[in-house]
């Protein structure tokens, strides 16, 4: 009421003021509508708190890792160079690798790329029970008990699966169980790319 | 009557006691079985890790989350600092390894101005705003207030 009887003094400046006004609070709130709706969207992406790696394009870190069925026998990055690998990393401990392990399995089955184990922080016996128990598709399965040399290569948990160039250079990561639309769409994909040459 | 300051000094030593102590406990339930060498590094490590974020539970600090990897990480940062690298190069280790992300004080660099000046900018912006505001009001004759109509 007393508001409103002071209005009629200066009516230009200050109708011009409240326009003004009125325009930055809805911007304000337009934009607040489409960050929320942004991330609405985003929250049933799988994997959305998954790090983006910043090793990807980088030459993978060195490693010197004992097999897990002959831990006489080591494996370095230079026993593997030459040909493109997939690393999956792993562990008996971890319930989302059961889930990936059919799909991993019958992946490695086409025998498109070298397929190799990383055994994450596992107990040998478990690793061992487990891979007899839901089958083995490695090539070879390294054997990080300590989890020093996970570190390097950015590893936080299992299940996670690298693609690494016949360079050693580390051209993609995903983090979390794989299905089928991830190999179809981006490890394949990845993979063609480095068979063309880039 | 006379006691009266001395007691109420002895209960607010007291509070202060407990209330120092409340962390003590807190850290003795932590299962880390680190050991440090002297109270210099405990206290640096402490502070370290609290600037680090947990890439597992991402809204935990490294020094408070029970993830594995950070109890792995926990080790690896006290491993770095004996190795005598300072602070900076520890968290440069943990840059390369896991991203940006790990740290909770970004470095000011052209990707992260937004984060840095953005509240900043908004802080002017709205007093730029409020300023002009009341600079006209201040101009405006403004009708006689008389609040003896107001009741309260």
């Amino acid at each position: 009421m007393n508001n409103a009887s002071e209005l009629p003094p200066s009516p230009p400046r200050s109708r011009g003021a409240l326009t003004f006004a009125l325009i930055i609070i809805g911007l304000f709130f337009v934009g607040l509508m489409g960050l929320l709706y942004y991330g609405v969207k985003q929250s049933d992406r799988a994997g959305r708190d998954a790090l983006p790696s910043p090793l990807i394009g980088k030459p993978a870190p060195a490693f010197d890792l004992p097999l897990l069925h002959e831990p006489n026998k080591r494996v370095t990055n230079a026993d593997l160079a030459g040909q493109p690998y997939v690393m999956n990393v792993w562990g008996s401990w971890c319930p989302e690798c059961r889930v990936e392990h059919p799909v991993l399995t019958q992946f490695a089955l086409t025998k498109r790329v070298r397929f190799i184990g990383y055994n994450l922080k596992d107990e040998r016996p478990d690793a061992l029970r487990w891979l007899e128990q839901f089958g083995n598709p490695y090539m070879m399965v390294l054997a990080d008990v300590e989890g020093r040399t996970a570190i390097d290569w950015g590893i936080y948990g299992a299940p996670e699966t690298f693609l690494v160039d016949g360079n050693g250079v580390i051209r993609w990561k995903h983090v979390g169980a794989i299905d089928q639309a991830i190999i179809d769409h981006q490890l394949i994909p990845a993979l063609e790319k480095i068979e063309a040459g880039r | 009557m006379s006691t009266s300051p001395v007691l109420l000094l002895r209960a607010l030593l007291l509070a202060l006691l407990v209330a120092v102590a409340a962390p003590v406990f807190a850290q003795a339930s932590d299962p880390t079985p680190l050991q440090f060498n002297d109270a210099a590094e405990e206290a640096r490590f402490h502070k370290l890790t609290a600037e680090l974020r947990c890439v597992m539970c991402q809204n935990q600090s490294l020094a408070d989350s029970n993830a594995q990897i950070a109890h792995d990480l926990r080790r690896e940062v006290l491993e770095l600092m004996r190795q005598g690298k300072d602070d900076a190069q520890v968290k440069q280790f943990l840059v390369d390894r896991y991203g940006e992300f790990v740290l909770y004080k970004p470095d000011v660099a052209p990707g992260t101005y937004i984060l840095w000046f953005g509240p900043l900018l908004l802080l002017l912006a709205g007093g730029v705003w409020v300023g002009r505001i009341v600079a006209r009001r201040a101009k405006q004759p403004g009708p006689a207030t008389d609040d003896n109509d107001q009741e309260w």
